[in-house]
């Protein structure tokens, strides 16, 4: 029954080529929107970490004077040396690293790259462990190797690629800023989206090229980019950034299961007080522990002008529908001398009503591949746009499907009523009409 | 035009009137909404920046060392780069407009105010103003007695000693306007970290090199600290001169000290291009999508109305053979159209004002001029009849004799 119910519906479409073109057209334009802006949605609010981003939390202590002091609001965003330091130690999380972000000038022994600036990160051991950084060479540094202050370095396949040509560069020695460093591990392509540990670099890009541990940076001067915040007598001087009251680190905690997630709460509220009762928080003891996701969502990581863009674009696929619901509505009603002899012939209301959704359920169907060829379109047109987040706008698979499922779900909703309509035409009064 | 007999017929296609109505309304509230934000990006990119734009050139380097004598480096530094032909001014400074990099601070009335009045940026360096070309509207510039090193500055600042701390600003007409409303700021004491600042100038406009909130764009201070962290910025004779004078500029500084990198080097007109580069996108896909909606919806109304034509083409005949002629015809099908457009806009507009609403607590949009309502409503009525006129002009085409036939 339903090849038959199909042979109708493109006979039909085939008699009123500019209405059905015009309905597909509706659809697709709906469509394409729609799934150009959700598919950019979907890849910038996606997971960084699948697996485990579940288990990663980011401790937020106040160790702010009371200046500016106001109730409810959110401790900083950033930990101050010191606090960074005591709750690194201090071991209570099943892993935890303390970092920031930096940029130094790497001098390539060829005399052939002139000396550029790479972006790098100064962190602690447990960084690549608690966030499954991926290893091509090499291995991270160890515990004792921040607490020795080594001079080694991590670098990314993409530097190792430039410096090194994609050659297992470990043992290698690495000038930055005029120190020696040397290179043990090199990454695997590694770009965890959002790149979630530090809010303040660019969320969309690529991670470091560098990768050094923070005690060495501190030693060798290295130079930390993103955000400062000082209170008090703090200033923002680089040199005495571990004594400054300012809060310029980020610190991540991982910890398996709900019970060490309170017991690691209890612990910043303790902290706090043991740090209030020493005289360094002035503040009531203001904590915070969110989860990865939770803190993504909390600093609205997501661009707001993408959000509003997918908000128009479904705004926009609801005027398609209702525009293809009219005319769908035109065009059942207009057969309907043709259903009412159908109908006296002894076709059931459910069978007319099948063979019109099968109608719709065409031109959903057209409109859905037609579409997708206009989000791929829009998908090319946004990866021209500036922004950072451009280079990562392709379709996935499941939106692939989610296209589909959408387009024909979308059209043979907006075929309920028409079709429900036009099997309510009476057969006999239909035909008298004629 | 006989409103009642077009009523009665729309009585009897409900459903088709309704989806009529309300995909005019939607239509209405989205593209209101749309055209409002394009507007507001508009104004955005068009943003007042206070300096010479067309003159500047921005170039920042970095030592690759460590590195002791920055400040007689960036002596040299400066002295090598007034010497270039076509270079009117040079300065050493912290941050430049559209850098996306700042030093703010947080701004009181009263030192024992617990709350900031606001948060402005501070720029620093000798000479800063005269070289950006901002227009002085009151007081004095600052004057090289003023003026102090970052370094001491800062040992200073730790060790407690207002002595050795600055005590004079200029600061933005907008700035002045939110300290001291309808006063004017000239001797009036602000403070940060609290120390005492005078304000002895007002500069029209300086705007800040990243801009969080609209509101304020302009909350700039000039402080009378020298700074040596390898950034100038260059003031050219002419335009036309600043592709030659960065090129020569940046082969200079690389001259007397190979040693380091060079990190930018801009004109600055291309670093305003850059930093509103996102609100251009915006608004560019914002028309894309409305004209792409009012083109559907344009399109929904030509099949709507062919259909409804084909539908009537008897009752047509019959009055037609009554006596009515083309132009009635004509006209009923286009009031037809101008009753449901009406209903649509009056739908659309609570509709669009929702939506902004809802943008207002989202977003931190404005509310909606009210300009928007009447030109929207006038906008869609020449839509829908524009529209309408082609299934209009067949339904008068169709001849009375219809009406003797039948099928």
């Amino acid at each position: 029954m339903f090849g038959y119910y199909l042979d109708l519906a493109l006979r039909s479409l085939r008699r009123n080529k500019i209405l059905t073109a015009l309905m597909v057209l509706a659809i697709a334009l709906g469509i394409g929107a729609s799934m150009t802006t959700l598919t950019v949605l979907h890849v910038l609010s996606g997971d960084p970490l699948p697996g485990s981003s579940a288990t990663l939390f980011y401790p937020q202590v106040d160790p702010r004077d009371m200046d500016g002091y106001e109730e409810g609001k959110r401790p900083p965003d950033q930990v101050t040396w010191t606090d960074g330091n005591n709750l690194l130690h201090a071991k209570r999380a099943d892993r935890q690293a303390l970092m920031t972000g930096g940029a130094v000038p790497v001098q390539p022994a060829q005399s052939n790259i002139d000396p550029f600036f790479s972006d790098a990160r100064y962190t602690t051991a447990d960084f690549f462990p608690m966030f499954k950084v991926p290893f091509l060479y090499g291995r991270p540094w160890t515990e004792a190797e921040d607490n020795g202050r080594a001079r080694v370095v991590v670098i990314s396949r993409k530097l190792n690629e430039k410096l090194f040509g994609g050659k297992d560069s470990t043992g290698q020695t690495l000038r930055m800023k005029d120190t020696a460093f040397q290179v043990i591990g090199v990454l695997d392509e590694w770009k965890p989206t959002p790149r979630f540990y530090d809010i303040y670099m660019q969320s969309y890009g690529s991670v470091e090229d560098v990768f050094v541990p923070l005690s060495s940076s501190r030693d060798a001067h290295l130079e930390h980019a993103g955000s400062t915040d000082c209170w008090g007598t703090g200033g923002g001087d680089g040199e005495h950034a571990e004594t400054s009251p300012c809060t310029w680190l980020q610190f991540w905690v991982q910890l398996d299961g709900a019970d060490k997630v309170a017991a690691y709460h209890d612990f910043l509220v303790h902290y706090s007080q043991e740090q209030k009762a020493l005289g360094r928080f002035q503040r009531p003891v203001n904590v915070a522990l969110p989860g990865l996701m939770q803190w993504m969502d909390i600093n609205k990581v997501v661009p707001g002008d993408v959000r509003l863009q997918t908000w128009l674009a479904l705004g926009f696929l609801l005027v398609c529908l209702v525009n293809t619901v009219g005319l769908m509505l035109a065009k059942f009603l207009r057969r309907a001398g043709e259903l009412g002899v159908r109908r006296a012939l002894g076709a059931s209301r459910r069978e007319v009503f099948t063979q019109l959704l099968v109608e719709s359920g065409v031109i959903g169907l057209a409109g859905g591949l037609f579409g997708l060829l206009l989000a791929f379109v829009g998908l090319w047109l946004v990866r021209k746009q500036p922004s950072d987040y451009a280079s990562l706008a392709h379709m996935s698979l499941g939106m692939l499907l989610v296209t589909f499922v959408l387009a024909v779900g979308a059209t043979l909703l907006a075929g309920l009523l028409p079709a429900w309509r036009a099997c309510q035409i009476t057969p006999a009064l239909q035909l008298k009409s004629q | 035009m006989d409103i009642l007999p077009i009523l009665s017929t729309l009585r009897r296609h409900k459903t088709t009137a309704f989806l009529v109505i309300a995909e005019i309304a939607l239509t209405c509230a989205i593209v209101c909404n749309a055209v409002f934000i394009i507007n507001q990006r508009i104004e955005r990119i068009h943003m007042q920046s206070g300096v010479d734009e067309q003159r500047l050139l921005h170039i920042a380097l970095t030592n690759i060392g460590v590195t002791k004598d920055d400040k007689a480096r960036r002596d040299e530094d400066l002295a090598a780069l007034r010497q270039i032909s076509g270079v009117v001014a040079v300065a050493s400074v912290n941050e430049v407009p559209f850098g996306n990099s700042s030093s703010n601070g947080s701004i009181k009335l009263d030192p024992k105010q617990r709350l900031a009045t606001l948060n402005a940026t501070d720029y620093f360096g000798e000479n800063v103003t005269q070289t950006l070309g901002t227009q002085l509207i009151a007081g004095r510039e600052l004057q090289p007695a003023d003026y102090m090193d970052m370094d001491q500055v800062v040992n200073a600042a730790t060790a407690k000693e207002a002595k050795g701390v600055p005590h004079v600003v200029v600061i933005t007409q907008n700035m002045a306007e939110r300290l001291w409303p309808g006063q004017p700021a000239l001797g009036k004491q602000l403070y940060m970290a609290d120390y005492a600042f005078t304000v002895v100038g007002v500069v029209k406009e300086l705007i800040r090199p990243s801009i969080w909130d609209d509101s304020a764009k302009s909350y700039s201070m000039v402080m009378p600290v020298r700074v040596a962290n390898n950034e100038y910025i260059v003031r050219v004779d002419d335009p036309k001169n600043r592709e030659r004078v960065l090129q020569a500029a940046v082969a200079r500084l690389k001259e007397i000290n190979p040693h380091r990198i060079v990190l930018k080097q801009h004109l600055l007109s291309n670093m305003r291009e850059d930093f509103f580069q996102n609100d251009r996108a915006m608004a560019g896909l914002l028309v894309g999508v409305c004209v792409a909606l009012l083109v559907v919806t344009a399109l929904g109304i030509v099949g709507l109305g062919s259909f409804w034509v084909a539908q009537r083409r008897r009752q047509i005949g019959v009055r037609r053979a009554l006596g009515a002629t083309r132009a009635n015809i004509l006209r009923y099908f286009q009031t037809e159209n101008f009753l449901l457009a009406t209903i649509g806009i009056a739908v659309g507009m609570v509709l669009a004002y929702g939506i902004n609403l809802m943008l207002m607590v989202h977003y931190e949009l404005p509310r909606l001029p009210g300009i928007y309502f009447p030109v929207g409503a006038v906008l869609l009525w020449i839509i829908g009849q524009l529209a309408v006129l082609g299934p209009a002009m067949r339904a008068a085409a169709v001849p009375p004799v219809v009406a003797t036939r039948s099928v």
